[in-house]
């Protein structure tokens, strides 16, 4: 078969696939008024931003609230307040290991020579230390705390059998510590972001397991008939994960180049099958929420999520373009890579509508500008995505750091962004307690913000350079080595900023619980309300 | 959307069709494509040398897999030629690797024959490269007054010895160089179900 006529017939199944899901999912069009995007207010709170102060004095006020949703809502949260307490403060931890890896390793790209006598510090080392206490310590740890939050939410119930997801994050934990362990001290199964031996990831699959009870006893107790958008992101990405992660790490049934499809199957549905619905379904609850008005476009969130769910499955052959690998596949996966744009193209415009004449909200509420520069960069990095695999730009940047900058504006800049806005909204909903010092937050913001711009850039115009270099071969090899220097120490100074953001929001955290105790061994006084809609 | 059930079946299906694509037809197909002529399967030292180079995260900064002239220059640079599938039956893990931060060391076994270069190599790069930006390994050599019998001396170029010392090879340090000097895929092609 030649390629356009793989490239043609992938297109048309493509399209003929899509329409075929959306229609048998869509909703039956009589069974409501409305079309599902208003089922997360309660009576009377469109128009309105949701404050903390209406949580608050709902909980503790003497006159409690009249809405029976309120009253919902808050028991909802006080179900869910424990567990989603201890997934955050293992995130906390994880992001600040992540963040000392990652640039002791960055570092060490231009310093060759820096902390060479102990093997755990070398770069080979440190470097999958930071991937991984990302990939199974700060993002499942936070999406997954944010996820048990929202979902009681939205099924207008209580979070059934907590402590199977408390016992589960335990081992999910103890598992992470037990991997990292063992990659310092050089065991590695060898294959990018399945590093961690698998005798170890029989603990992952136990934890995670037991995080999903929960999540599934809920869902059958729900009390809305309308499975709103974020149920649908959470929802999958939680069948998804387990299923990729038992086939990725089942020993002995990979081999030769098929374990290196399996492995760019495994490495890119993790981003785009886990981390992303998960904050993209954090973006579908939040941001309505924080400007008191209904996503725009059901129809448009319908596409956008079975676009998601139907193409970014299969683009994970886009790592392997010019390797040892069938051809069909790395064509199949650069057409779905260009697929891809629908679904973006869907979730960027139902936002935009959303936020149009309502971006006054944007200058009162940290969470919203972490949400908004999250989805933005969702879409850049889609979209950035998307050519990348094109093979023609491809052949440029396929061996270089435009394609680790390029994974961070994924990762940190929508994903990381977005979790961290979750967590500014949650935390005081959970803990009872406002944060103590808002231009913490902003610092916070523009570190992280000002940080992740300096990484991307350097590292996309020196990744872009070095491609360069490499395909001319009248030049060197090394001087495609030399030449990224200067922007290899731009990105450990990026880097550094994120990082220094990271102990800002973990330091404000700290001091939000140091306050909560003080106040809990003082008088019975009742709950100061705080204000402000975070 | 009303039913989880319905929603939950979606999102496998999708999956299902991704993992058939990406998985299920590999499996069939290339898992396990016949080993090349012309390729011999590890030693047991190389292998383990193979499991110092995974330890030590040699793949993240160097790939194992030569482009053809279509994509880029790499046997001009003496990479040598595209690879295929069956130059890989021997690698469980494939090491294909995703960055060139350093150069493709498919054929490094080829390109660069001698011990005591890739010893000293790992003691220092910076010996032998200067403007190298790969990470030096001294924790897989010991530094001694002198050497013992049957202990392998690596000879430094001038000003990198340390004075008056030796520069003695760990076992993991020549286990490795027994895998690099294995990287050797120069022996013809033959086309495999790969094209």
């Amino acid at each position: 078969m030649n390629t356009l006529a793989i490239l043609m017939s992938a297109f048309i199944l493509s399209i003929v696939g899509l329409g075929f899901f959306i229609w048998s999912q869509r909703s039956r069009p009589a069974s409501t008024t409305t079309d599902g995007s208003e089922v997360i207010f309660a009576k009377g709170e469109l128009g309105h931003p949701e404050s903390i102060t209406q949580s608050i004095s709902t909980a503790h006020g003497p006159a409690a609230s009249d809405n029976l949703e309120l009253q919902a809502r808050v028991r909802a949260d006080a179900s869910t307040a424990q567990v989603v307490f201890f997934f955050y403060c293992c995130a906390f931890v994880w992001l600040l290991v992540a963040s000392a890896a990652g640039l002791t390793a960055s570092i060490k790209l231009h310093s060759p020579d820096w902390l060479v006598s102990q093997a755990w510090l070398s770069f080979g080392r440190i470097r999958t230390i930071h991937l991984n206490a990302v990939a199974y310590g700060w993002a499942p740890m936070a999406g997954l705390g944010t996820a048990l939050f929202i979902i009681p939410r939205l099924l207008k119930t209580e979070l059934v059998g907590a402590r199977y997801a408390l016992l589960g994050a335990a081992l999910w934990n103890a598992a992470l510590v037990s991997g990292l362990g063992s990659l310092a001290y050089g065991v590695s199964d060898g294959m990018e972001w399945l590093e961690i031996p698998w005798q170890i990831d029989l603990l992952f699959v136990a934890g995670g397991a037991l995080v999903g009870v929960p999540l599934i006893l809920t869902l059958l107790q729900r009390k809305v008939a309308h499975l709103y958008v974020s149920v649908w992101y959470m929802g999958c990405a939680l069948f998804w994960f387990p299923i990729l992660f038992f086939v990725a790490n089942f020993p002995g049934l990979h081999h030769g180049v098929e374990a290196a499809t399996m492995n760019w199957w495994f490495g890119h549905n993790v981003l785009g099958l886990f981390y992303t619905p998960l904050a993209l379904a954090s973006i579908y609850y939040l941001l309505p929420k924080l400007i008191g008005r209904p996503i725009q476009s059901y129809n448009l969130s319908l596409l956008g999520f079975w676009g998601l769910a139907f193409f970014y499955g299969q683009v994970g052959g886009h790592h392997l373009i010019g390797g040892p690998v069938p051809g069909w596949l790395v064509t199949l996966s650069i057409v779905q890579s260009m697929m891809m744009i629908l679904p973006v193209a869907a979730f960027t415009v139902n936002q935009h509508l959303t936020l149009k004449g309502h971006l006054s909200a944007l200058r009162h509420s940290p969470t919203l500008q972490f949400l908004c520069l999250g989805g933005l960069m969702y879409t850049a990095s889609s979209l950035q995505g998307s050519f990348e695999a094109l093979r023609s730009m491809n052949a440029v940047t396929h061996f270089t750091h435009y394609t680790v900058a390029h994974a961070h504006l994924g990762l940190y800049g929508f994903v990381s962004m977005v979790f961290f806005g979750a967590i500014y909204f949650v935390v005081p909903r959970i803990t009872g307690r406002d944060w103590p010092w808002p231009r913490l937050i902003a610092a916070h913001f523009w570190l992280a913000a000002i940080g992740i711009a300096i990484y991307f850039v350097s590292l996309t115009i020196g990744g872009w350079l070095q491609g360069s270099a490499m395909l001319d071969e009248s030049r060197g090899f090394m001087e495609s080595v030399a030449l990224t220097l200067p922007y290899l120490k731009g990105r450990s100074v990026g880097g550094a900023l994120m990082a220094l953001g990271h102990v800002v929001f973990a330091a404000h955290f700290a001091r939000l619980l140091i306050g909560e105790r003080r106040r809990a061994q003082g008088t019975a006084s009742p709950l100061k309300t705080a204000t402000g809609a975070l | 959307m009303h039913s989880e059930t319905r929603l939950v079946l979606g999102g496998l299906t999708t999956l299902a069709a991704a993992t058939a694509a990406l998985v299920v037809l590999p499996y069939f197909t290339v898992r396990d494509s016949a080993a090349a002529p012309g390729l011999a399967p590890y030693t047991a030292t190389q292998l383990r040398g193979r499991t110092q180079y995974i330890s030590h995260g040699c793949m993240y900064c160097h790939s194992q897999q030569p482009r053809t002239k279509a994509f880029a220059p790499d046997a001009k640079r003496g990479w040598g030629r595209a690879t295929v599938a069956g130059d890989y039956a021997y690698d469980d893990p494939p090491l294909l690797g995703t960055m060139r931060t350093g150069p493709d060391l498919m054929n490094i076994g080829a390109r660069q024959p001698s011990d005591q270069w890739h010893l000293g190599h790992l003691y220092q790069p910076r010996a032998y490269v200067p403007n190298s930006i790969m990470p030096a390994y001294p924790f897989l050599f010991e530094i001694r007054d002198k050497a013992e019998a049957g202990e392998t001396v690596v000879t430094l170029p001038p000003g990198f010895a340390p004075e008056g010392k030796v520069v003695v090879a760990r076992p993991e340090a020549l286990e490795l160089v027994s895998y690099l000097k294995s990287l050797d895929r120069s022996y013809p092609a033959v086309e495999a179900a790969t094209n």
